[in-house]
Order: structure tokens, then C-alpha cells, then sequence
């Protein structure tokens, strides 16, 4: 018996070495020429080319270990533990759960709350600032636009490829009627949703016959298109230069966050002029926004509305024989989520303060689409540990100063921020295919909750 | 008339290059039906591995002839853009073959990402010219006709027969179609459907990588960005030709690159590629099956 098993550890070992040199291999010929030789221009403009072997041996040797690793140890160590798993029959639904993971969203908002005070105390007033902005509204910002995005695609399942026109539709609303007619963020921050809502029934109108990927390449389309008018339509957006000066939020129309007017907020409560407390402000509506969005999602799942767009994502032709109208049903999913990328879009033109067309290409709408599958579709805590982590993550990178100590000075973390994001997808993608939190929380259910959990059926057929 | 031919010329050559990224598109759809995202940096790659194979050509043969180098660059850039595809495939695609619809396109978005970061950060953010490398010119009248357009379109042409002519005739291209057709039932009759669908892989990136190289000789530079504005209109035409169908693939790139020259020509440059788009949300919109595909049977 012991033989037998020295026998299969010595095989998998073989194997290891074997496919560790097949993938040093691959690498070799993958990498040889676009990392093995490196192109640049010269003084006189001309393009001319280098050798980077050391370089080229360093992938080729991560890529021949990584797969050693990877067979030799980390398969059979997976293998093992779903074999143990399978023996003892414990399904992960019926696990006691521990007091952070039932508590866990109470917990995260109060921790939500009080993060800019927090981050002032720890980090003084100027320092905060990276904190609160950089990390906190920009994280939320993602948060906000990946939940509304879910109610298209996690909730109705359908696929919608260019979110970002109603995040820019948002965006410029507040941008251009803001500058040209002088309204306020209140007025104009519903107003925006109403637009964006307005442009989804548009949009969603005439692609509704279509199914799966089609819809989804269709609106790829309509979001390029979008910000092709943006670009080219410079009498009113000014293309490509944007439109910058757009008015700051102010506190509900009682106090200003403009530094010289009269009703400064800062003055009126004896502050320090710092922009910190304006950034704070804009912390607590995002905050507010998110949950508007959140609350919204669970109310509607729970409405018959709610319950026709997930019917309709699990199938369509049965949705349609039991009398339900799929057009409405859609329509109500696509200007839903697009009302509050409106929201989401007017939030971000008065917290940048200038909107351009960059802002709204379509890598937008994938990394927002990411973080929705990422999150385990249909599942908003999921979503948002998913916000944090890929969106923290890549500002995290911005951060990396020390690297610089490592990889000399002319290293610069932020090109590969989106090196990373990418791969972080795959890796994701391939390791929990589900999502973050994967299994789907069954709006209904009999009088006793059986112990089949979303994981084990496949779409269409739970 | 003599601008509309020289801009049906234009488009023609345009479309030639967008035909043969839609196959790409069109037999990966219909092998496995899947939008194979990262195909439009797949063309980008491969225009990148002809460059550099152009550099250390000249480098080192300094008086090689242009037809042979330009051979050269083909096959370099077919075998890089084919080894690259198959990887991914293998990496990226076949872990999550049976798992829910939305996992491999999120995946094949992500290599999109990684592909053109990669290119990015390895070879420079900026454009990179090459010398022109084919430059006579032919006159027919007032019309001018290059003779990398007549090439362009030749290659394509030779290429198409060759496809057609795999696809169609060989043991591998009917491999192809069953998995194609039912991939249970070609596995449980002895077709190797992994080894089936790799090889489609592969071959689509060849084609790709052929308009890669097509694409840095007619236009002279490549940059790390320039794969998914051409991506997304391949495959605009690879559903307009109505996906899953090799002929219609190459209709729809023509048409598209027609569509294109001819509204520059006309209407408004700045625009072209919203006319495109929005001829693809038309097409979709009235006619889902595009130009020469089959209509789509809803199996309950």
C-alpha cells in the first residue's frame, strides 16, 4: 500500500517536471519576440530594436516553475481537500456561520459611516484627503455604478456592454445644464437619472428582440456611438477638450463649498479652509446614493417586477408562455439601471469638476461589468467586496512608492495597474467562477429552505 | 466617378482586412459560441510581431528583397499570433467550457485588457512607424491604385480559397462542422473536440495575424491600442454577414469597409464610425441572422 503510494507521488512529480518544461518552453517561444527584443525610437526618429534576454529569462522561468508548482503541489493539494470534502458530506449552507460573517453588513456601515472621520484622525486633515477621495468616492463610485448594472444584468440577465453611455449621459447632463443654465446639483441630480432612464428606454427599445451576445455587441455599439457624439459634437460638448469648471455640489442649497462666496461652509462653521470637508460631504452623498441604489434592488426583488426580471433571466420563452410581458419586463430592467449610472454620472461631474470623453470609453463599461460577475451576479455584498478589491487594489498600485526602491526609478507602478486588472479577471473568473459570493439567494422559497444551494444547479435549469 | 471608384478601391482594401479578422470571430462563434473578445489584440499582436520580424530582417539582410521579406514577416507573425491564441485557449477558454455563458466572455475581455497592457508595457506606449515597404503606384486614368491594395486584396483572396477549401474538404474542417453542429454526439463518434477547437483557435488567429501585417503595410505604424476599434468592426461584420458563416464573414468586411470609405468620402469623416455602428444596430435590429446566416432555431 505504502509503495503504491511513493509510486503515484514519484508519477505526479514526472508530471510536474514534464509540463514545467513544456510551459518554460511555450514562455520561450510566446515571449521571444515581444519581450525578448525591445523596439525604440532613436534621436533620429528611427525605429530600431534591442535584445532584452534577462528579462525574457525571468518570464520563462516564472512561467516553468509556476506550472511545476502548480501540478506538482497545489493540484493534488486541491484534489485532496474536495476528496475529504465529498467524505464527509458537509454542505457549506448548513455551516454554522461565524458573528462577522452575520453581522457583516452592519458592521461594514458603521465602518462605512465613520471612514472620513476615521481616515482624518489617523491620517490629519491634508492626508486624509488621498484616503477619502482616492480610495473612499472612488471605490463607491464603482460600487454605485456596478449595483445599478446589476439590476440589467445580475437581475434580468441581460447583457448590457455599454453601461458607460448612461454613466457619460449622466455626467453631461449635470455638466452641460449646469454650465449653460446654471442649475444645482439637487435639481439636476434626479434630473440626470431621469435622462439617463429616458435614454435607456431609447436604446432598449429597439434591441429587445435580441438575445445574449447580440445585445449585448449592440449595445457595445450604442455606448461607442455615445461618446462619438461627445467627441464630435463640439459646438455643445467642446469634443475632446471637455467641459471643466462644472459647479460643486453645494450643502442642499443652505451653505457653498466655493471658496469665495459668502456662505462658505467652511466659514460658516469656523473651519480651516481645506477641501477635505468638501470631499467628505461628497463621501456621504455617494454613501447615501449607494444605499438609495441597494435599497431599491432589494425592495424591487421582493415586488413582482422583481421577481418577472429574474424569471426572465433564468428563461426567457418560459417568462413569455405563463403571460408575462417580456417588453415591459426589460424596458423597466434597462431604464432601472440606467437611471441610477444617471446618478452615478452627475455624482462624478460635480466631484471631478470636468467631464471629457475619456472618461466614458469602454474598458469603463468591462471593468464595471467585471465587477458584477466578479461579485457573483445578483449578490450585492458580493459585488461590492468586489468593487473594493479591484478598485482599491489598482489604486493600492498607485501607492507603491517603494517599489520604485526596488525596480530603480524609472519603474512606474501605474502602467501595470491595468496589466493587473486584466489578469486579476482571468485568475478570478478561473478560480471562482461564481463570483466572490456565489451562490444565488432564491427570493422564494418553500416552507423549509433545502439544502441546494445556487452552486449546484446550472443556468436555465435551477 | 472616378473618385467613387478610387474610394470603392479604398474600401475594398479596408474591407479585405476586416474580412479576414471577422472569420476569426465568426469560426470561434460557431465552434463554441462564444464572442472571442481578445481576438481584435490577437490582429494587434500580430501586427506587432511582423514589425519587429521587419526590424531584425532588415537588420540583418539588409538587401533581402521586399517579397521575401515580407513572406517572412507572414509567417513569423502567423506562427507568434497562432502559439499566443492557442495559449489563451488553452489558459483562459477550456477551464471554463462548461461552466455559466458569462464566464469565458468576461475572461476573454480580460485577456483583451492583458493584451494590449502587455504590448503596452513591453514595447512603449507610442506609435511605431516602419518605412514604407511596397510603394508603386498604379495609374488608370485619374484613378490611383496601390500595389499594396492590389496585394491586400490578393492575399485575402488566396486565403479565402484556402479556408473555404479546409473547411469544406478536409478531414479537419469536417471535425470542425460537427463539433460546430453538436459536440456531444462529434465527441461520442471519435472526433477529438478539444484538439478541434484549438486548432480553430489557432487558425483564426493565423488569418488575424495576416491582417495585422496587412494593416501596418498599408497604414505604416502600429500601435498597442489599435486592436479593438478594428476588433469591434470585424465583428460587426461577422454579424452582419450573419456569424457562423466563413463567406459571410468576408461579405460583411467588405461591405463594412465600403460603408466606411464611402461615408469618409461623402459625408463626414468624423463620423464613420458611428455610421458603422449604427448599421450594425440596424442590421441586428431587423434582420438578427445578418446577411447569409441561418436562423436561429429556440430549442426549449
Amino acid at each position: 500500500m505504502a509503495n503504491v503510494s511513493v509510486n503515484v507521488q514519484e508519477d505526479v512529480m514526472a508530471k510536474a517536471v514534464k509540463e514545467g518544461a513544456i510551459a518554460g518552453i511555450i514562455a520561450f517561444l510566446m515571449f521571444l519576440v515581444f519581450v525578448g527584443i525591445e523596439t525604440y525610437q532613436d534621436i533620429n526618429n528611427q525605429l530600431v530594436w534591442r535584445t532584452r534576454w534577462g528579462l525574457l529569462a525571468v518570464f520563462v522561468i516564472v512561467a516553468a516553475v509556476g506550472r511545476f508548482i502548480t501540478v506538482g503541489f497545489i493540484k493534488p493539494h486541491l484534489d485532496k481537500r474536495k476528496l475529504a470534502k465529498a467524505k464527509t458530506g458537509v454542505l457549506e449552507i448548513s455551516e454554522e456561520k461565524s458573528f462577522f460573517h452575520k453581522h457583516f453588513l452592519k458592521i461594514a456601515l458603521v465602518f462605512l459611516l465613520c471612514y472620513p472621520f476615521l481616515a482624518m484622525m489617523i491620517f490629519g486633515r491634508q492626508g486624509s484627503l488621498k484616503y477619502v477621495d482616492n480610495f473612499g468616492i472612488q471605490i463607491l463610485i464603482y460600487v454605485m455604478l456596478a449595483w445599478g448594472l446589476n439590476i440589467v444584468v445580475g437581475l434580468a440577465g441581460l447583457l448590457d456592454l455599454g453601461y458607460v453611455a448612461f454613466y457619460a449621459v449622466g455626467a453631461y447632463s449635470y455638466a452641460l445644464l449646469s454650465s449653460y443654465f446654471g442649475f444645482s446639483f439637487w435639481l439636476l441630480l434626479p434630473m440626470a437619472g431621469i435622462l439617463a432612464a429616458l435614454w435607456g428606454v431609447i436604446l432598449g427599445f429597439p434591441v429587445l428582440r435580441l438575445r445574449g451576445d447580440y445585445l449585448a455587441i449592440v449595445t457595445l455599439a450604442f455606448g461607442e456611438i455615445i461618446r462619438l457624439v461627445l467627441i464630435n459634437w463640439t459646438d455643445v460638448t467642446r469634443g475632446t477638450f471637455g467641459v471643466s469648471g462644472i459647479a460643486k455640489a453645494s450643502f442642499f442649497g443652505i451653505w457653498s463649498f466655493d471658496v469665495g462666496a459668502a456662505n462658505n461652509f467652511n466659514k460658516a462653521w469656523g473651519l480651516p479652509s481645506s477641501s477635505v470637508y468638501y470631499k467628505m460631504f461628497l463621501f456621504y452623498i455617494i454613501l447615501a446614493l449607494c444605499m438609495l441604489t441597494a435599497y431599491v434592488t432589494i425592495r424591487l426583488r421582493r415586488m413582482p417586477i422583481g421577481r418577472a426580471w429574474e424569471a426572465l433571466r433564468e428563461d426567457e420563452i418560459a417568462c413569455r408562455s405563463l403571460g408575462i410581458n417580456t417588453v415591459t419586463t426589460k424596458l423597466t430592467a434597462f431604464a432601472t439601471g440606467a437611471m441610477f449610472g444617471g446618478f452615478a454620472g452627475s455624482f462624478f461631474a460635480a466631484r471631478q469638476g470636468f467631464v471629457s470623453p475619456e472618461s466614458f470609453v469602454f474598458l469603463e463599461s468591462a471593468v464595471i461589468l467585471a465587477i458584477v460577475v466578479l461579485g457573483g451576479m445578483g449578490s450585492l455584498t458580493g459585488i461590492a467586496i468586489a468593487a473594493v478589491v479591484m478598485v482599491g487594489g489598482t489604486e493600492l498600485l498607485r501607492e507603491m512608492e517603494f517599489l520604485k526602491h526596488i525596480f530603480g526609478p524609472d519603474f512606474t507602478p501605474e502602467l501595470y495597474r491595468m496589466l493587473l486588472f486584466g489578469l486579476a479577471m482571468v485568475i478570478v473568473m478561473l478560480f471562482k467562477p461564481r463570483g466572490f459570493v456565489g451562490t444565488r439567494e432564491p427570493t422564494a422559497f418553500l416552507k423549509t429552505r433545502k439544502a441546494v444551494s445556487g452552486s449546484f444547479t446550472k443556468e436555465g435549469h435551477g | 466617378m472616378e473618385y467613387f471608384i478610387q474610394q470603392l478601391a479604398n474600401g475594398l482594401t479596408l474591407g479585405s482586412i476586416y474580412g479576414l479578422v471577422a472569420i476569426g470571430y465568426t469560426m470561434v462563434y460557431g465552434i463554441i459560441g462564444m464572442i472571442n473578445f481578445a481576438h481584435g489584440d490577437i490582429f494587434m499582436l500580430g501586427g506587432f510581431a511582423a514589425l519587429i520580424a521587419f526590424l531584425i530582417l532588415t537588420t540583418f539582410f539588409a538587401g533581402i528583397p521586399v517579397a521575401l521579406a515580407l513572406l517572412l514577416m507572414l509567417v513569423i507573425a502567423m506562427l507568434m499570433t497562432g502559439l499566443w491564441n492557442w495559449t489563451i485557449e488553452r489558459i483562459a477558454y477550456r477551464p471554463l467550457r462548461g461552466s455559466f455563458r458569462l464566464a469565458p466572455l468576461i475572461t476573454a475581455i480580460g485577456m483583451s485588457i492583458v493584451l494590449s497592457n502587455f504590448i503596452q508595457v513591453t514595447q512603449g506606449p507610442r506609435n511605431k512607424p516602419i518605412p514604407p515597404l511596397v510603394t508603386d503606384v498604379y495609374h488608370i486614368g485619374n484613378i490611383t491604385i496601390s500595389l499594396k491594395q492590389i496585394l491586400i486584396v490578393v492575399i485575402t483572396s488566396i486565403l479565402l480559397f484556402a479556408f473555404w477549401y479546409i473547411v469544406n474538404k478536409t478531414p479537419l474542417g469536417r471535425a470542425q462542422r460537427a463539433t460546430e453542429q453538436d459536440r456531444k454526439m462529434a465527441a461520442l463518434l471519435g472526433v477529438d473536440v478539444d484538439r478541434t477547437i484549438s486548432i480553430t483557435f489557432v487558425m483564426g488567429a493565423a488569418l488575424a495575424a495576416v491582417a495585422g501585417t496587412m494593416y501596418l503595410m498599408y497604414y505604416g505604424v502600429a500601435g498597442f491600442n489599435d486592436g479593438f476599434i478594428p476588433g469591434v468592426k470585424a465583428f460587426t461584420a461577422a454579424v452582419l454577414g450573419g456569424i457562423g458563416s466563413l463567406p459571410g464573414a468576408v461579405l460583411g468586411g467588405l461591405l463594412i469597409g465600403l460603408i466606411e470609405s464611402l461615408w469618409s468620402a461623402y459625408f463626414s469623416i468624423a463620423y464613420k464610425d458611428v455610421a458603422t455602428f449604427a448599421i450594425l444596430a440596424i442590421v441586428l435590429i431587423f434582420k438578427p441572422t445578418g446577411i447569409l446566416g441561418r436562423p436561429e432555431v429556440e430549442k426549449v
